[in-house]
């Protein structure tokens, strides 16, 4: 039951970053790919109808976490206290960006705004790269499993860990550079004319750039986590996993190369969902992995679940999943095809 | 002081602050399906546009809901960390239930009702309302069963360790707390949402603009307001106060600055509880009335504050006091402004009487007050306590984050609220003070045409 549940949340943390991720990557490139006003509502267009909907499932991959983990929950949060706050706080700038930015016609409002949705897009991949970098590295558990780390290091390698540190800032790189190849797949395949031209030639580049910082984050986490890699030989599905990442990276290279859009979407899709199927198969059963003493880290069984609770949540987690996908795909069918900047006042 | 101290005020300053938005949309998507409804029939048009303006309102307040909804569900692990690991088996059910069956549907069809009406058409436009109305009123229960579980625990049992778990599903989803407090905290929602129709309304009808609009507005706020306002004192308010009675009669007591026990119990209409005193100066009471609502006889003897060690009493009795006194206060106002308003429309009357417009012009902000009396009431009423006779509010934070950095991000929420809330201000403004007309930031040429 606790193996089934740490699976159904990273299930749902995967569709997070494969969904949200397009729109966070769309709303960091948007001030380089659109520069007309009318450009920038191509992009709006194209991310308008999907961004909220993509960010409910942060909420509700951490309301399976509370229910499932609920020791997770407590000792992550309170333990990365200021961090998860700049995460809200520019989930709230960027939301307020895009459903604010329309209401006036205003240059200097558009603007604003545009800079806003921009910077705190560009800002939450970097958080949530740091934010698994921790995971992966580990926090200092106490004898209670609480811990609490310092904000910010000075960055060089034989520091105490923060929760910016060197390592985790890496992360934070890795994630950007990803989700920002991400975007500019996404807007290559949605939009026409400019936006589409620039989105395309902006992701065959992110995305060789990832391809190069790939090896060197996989060290880094070597050297932070040497537990991690020697994990791999007896876990198909890690396996599974990074070859799925590295076939879709690949297979996105090349279909940006001969315009195939949709292609290098899909392949970039299956990079991130490969990545954190094989960084999850990998930590399994760990959820927040001590330092020190590894017999502190918080395991599946240790969480502080509840397996009869666990038992009932599968019950209306198995009616109302289905029902979520099924929302998803009505919005898919009902915004098919390119997005087309609505007349002025008509939409985002 | 309390180590507490600032990790509650920040607590009780983001979910105030938040419930200013739902409030209003929860109760306008039920007005808004209504309109759309009408609009449905054979020469609706008019009702559509009705309803277009209102969907123009609802979106900047969902907007403000959802951006200040987010840090709720997170404080939960970042400032109240020890409730939320010996609680997450219990309420983490009705928390991810919330995420699952509430915001995906609100989420997936926002957009559609503020953006999609001429892609989607008539029915499906309708339909969009109503997805965002079910959306909103699931979303609303299911925190309600989560508050409910606070006030008055069930399905549960808890752990040599503290930690609580689910025993009894059904009994904690539909605890008969949650039932009583969805009806009375819907009904609530509904009274600000018609209060803003009728005063939008009124106010185009003061100033002769859109009058066939203001009409409308005026109709629906007045019939909605009246039997919503009724509704929340009777039956809904009146279960609630007698659940209170039973489950938390200390709760009552300091809500009624009573202290002296006893048989015929008075009400007090107005008066200043001195709590140093033990008692009520420059009471109003009426004898028997508090005996006759929390337990049907005059006669039945209802408890004191004196009968309870002072370390099971709210730990902040006069707010308490004030707090449950202005909602009741304002909610009886509010049955006679709308029960006279219904008086004078059925008589075809209200349209032209300034003095009754001026009115309903003016009390839009008192149903926002009395909802966050209400929830005052119903949480400073649970303290000590964060679970109800399980877990003290003062053992529920979270033992590593310290006082100074709760400081700092109370801080950081004062002054982004504060800049949104001028923003939100600003734009609904001028969305009313553009009015129902076909609209659009370049429609300026288009509107001036109508």
């Amino acid at each position: 039951m606790f193996d089934l549940w740490f699976w159904i949340v990273a299930v749902m943390l995967t569709a997070y970053v494969v969904l949200d991720g397009y729109d966070l990557g769309a709303g960091a490139l948007h001030l380089a790919v659109a520069r007309t006003d009318a450009e920038r509502r191509t992009v709006l267009a194209a991310v308008g109808p999907f961004w909220d909907a993509n960010e409910v499932w942060l909420l509700a991959a951490g309301g399976a976490l509370f229910v499932a983990f609920p020791r997770v929950l407590a000792s992550g949060l309170s333990g990365f206290y200021l961090a998860i706050f700049l995460v809200l706080w520019c989930l709230i700038l960027r939301a307020v960006a895009i459903e604010f930015r329309s209401h006036l016609s205003e240059g200097l409002w558009r603007g604003f705004w545009d800079a806003g949705f921009a910077a705190a897009s560009a800002l939450l991949p970097v958080l949530f790269g740091a934010a698994l970098g921790n995971v992966i590295r580990g926090v200092p558990l106490d004898a209670d499993g609480w811990f609490e780390l310092p904000l910010f290091t000075t960055f060089l390698p034989a520091d105490p860990p923060g929760i910016l540190d060197g390592y985790t800032v890496l992360a934070g790189a890795f994630a950007l550079t990803a989700l920002l190849a991400h975007g500019a797949a996404f807007l290559a395949w949605r939009t026409q004319g400019e936006v589409q031209a620039r989105s395309r030639a902006l992701a065959g580049r992110l995305l060789v750039a990832l391809a190069a910082l790939w090896p060197m984050t996989t060290i880094a986490t070597h050297a932070v986590n040497p537990d991690l890699l020697p994990a791999l030989p007896g876990r198909p599905l890690a396996w599974l996993g990074l070859a799925l990442a590295a076939g879709g990276l690949a297979a996105a290279i090349l279909a940006v190369r001969r315009g195939r859009d949709l292609g290098a979407f899909a392949g970039s899709c299956a990079f991130l969902a490969g990545m954190l199927v094989a960084t999850a198969a990998c930590l399994h059963p760990v959820l927040l992995r001590s330092i020190a003493d590894p017999a502190r880290s918080i395991t599946a069984a240790t969480g502080g679940g509840d397996a009869r609770g666990l038992a009932t949540a599968l019950g209306w987690w198995a009616v109302g999943f289905p029902i979520a996908v099924g929302y998803f795909v009505t919005l898919f069918r009902l915004h098919r095809g390119k997005a087309v900047a609505a007349r002025d006042g008509e939409g985002y | 002081m309390d180590p507490t101290f600032w990790h509650r005020l920040q607590f009780a300053f983001t979910i105030t602050y938040h419930y200013l938005f739902p409030q209003l949309t929860m109760g306008l998507a039920l007005l808004i399906v209504v309109m759309k409804t009408l609009g449905l029939r054979p020469g609706g048009a008019a009702w559509n546009e009705a309803a277009r303006f209102w969907i123009r309102i609802f979106g900047i307040n969902f907007a403000m809901g959802v951006v200040t909804g987010i840090p709720m569900e997170f404080q939960f692990g970042t400032n109240w960390a020890e409730f939320a690991r010996r609680t997450g088996n219990v309420i983490g059910h009705t928390l991810a239930m919330e995420g699952l069956f509430a915001f995906f549907l609100e989420s997936s069809f926002l957009a559609v009702l503020v953006w999609g009406e001429r892609r989607v058409g008539r029915v499906g436009h309708w339909l969009a309302a109503l997805a965002l109305f079910a959306g909103s009123w699931l979303s609303g229960y299911f925190i309600v069963a989560t508050n409910a579980f606070m006030q008055r625990p069930a399905g549960h049992a808890m752990g040599p360790d503290g930690v609580l778990r689910l025993v009894d599903f059904w009994a904690f989803l539909f605890n008969p707390w949650a039932l009583a407090q969805y009806a009375h905290t819907m009904m609530g929602s509904v009274v600000t949402a018609s209060f803003v129709v009728a005063a939008v309304g009124a106010f185009y009808a003061l100033r002769g603009v859109h009058r066939d609009h203001a009409r409308r507005f005026v109709t629906v706020g007045v019939a909605a307001g009246l039997l919503s306002s009724m509704a929340v004192a009777f039956p809904t308010g009146d279960h609630q106060a007698k659940l209170v009675a039973r489950h938390q009669p200390v709760a009552l007591a300091a809500m009624e600055g009573r202290f002296e026990s006893g048989p015929y119990a008075q009400i007090t209409i107005i008066g200043q509880p001195n709590v140093a005193e033990r008692r009520i100066d420059n009471p109003l009471q009426v004898p028997g009335v508090l005996s006759f609502l929390a337990f049907g006889a005059f006669h039945t003897n209802v408890p004191g504050l004196n009968e309870y060690p002072e370390h099971l009493w709210p730990d902040n009795v006069e707010l308490l006091y004030y707090a449950f006194h202005i909602m009741v206060g304002l909610g009886t106002l509010f049955i006679a402004l709308m029960g006279l308003a219904a008086v004078f429309h059925a008589r075809g009357a209200l349209l032209g009487n300034r003095a009754m417009l001026w009115a309903l012009m003016l009390a839009f902000p008192f149903p926002y007050i009395a909802n966050t009396a209400g929830w005052m009431t119903a949480e400073l009423g649970r303290q000590p306590w964060l679970v109800y006779g399980l877990i003290r509010t003062r053992d529920g934070a979270s033992p590593l984050v310290h006082p100074g950095s709760a400081l700092f991000t109370l801080i950081g929420f004062a002054g982004i609220y504060l800049v949104l809330g001028a923003l939100f201000l600003f734009l609904v403004l001028r969305e009313i003070a553009h009015g129902p007309a076909p609209h659009g930031a370049h429609a300026a040429g288009e509107a001036a045409r109508v």
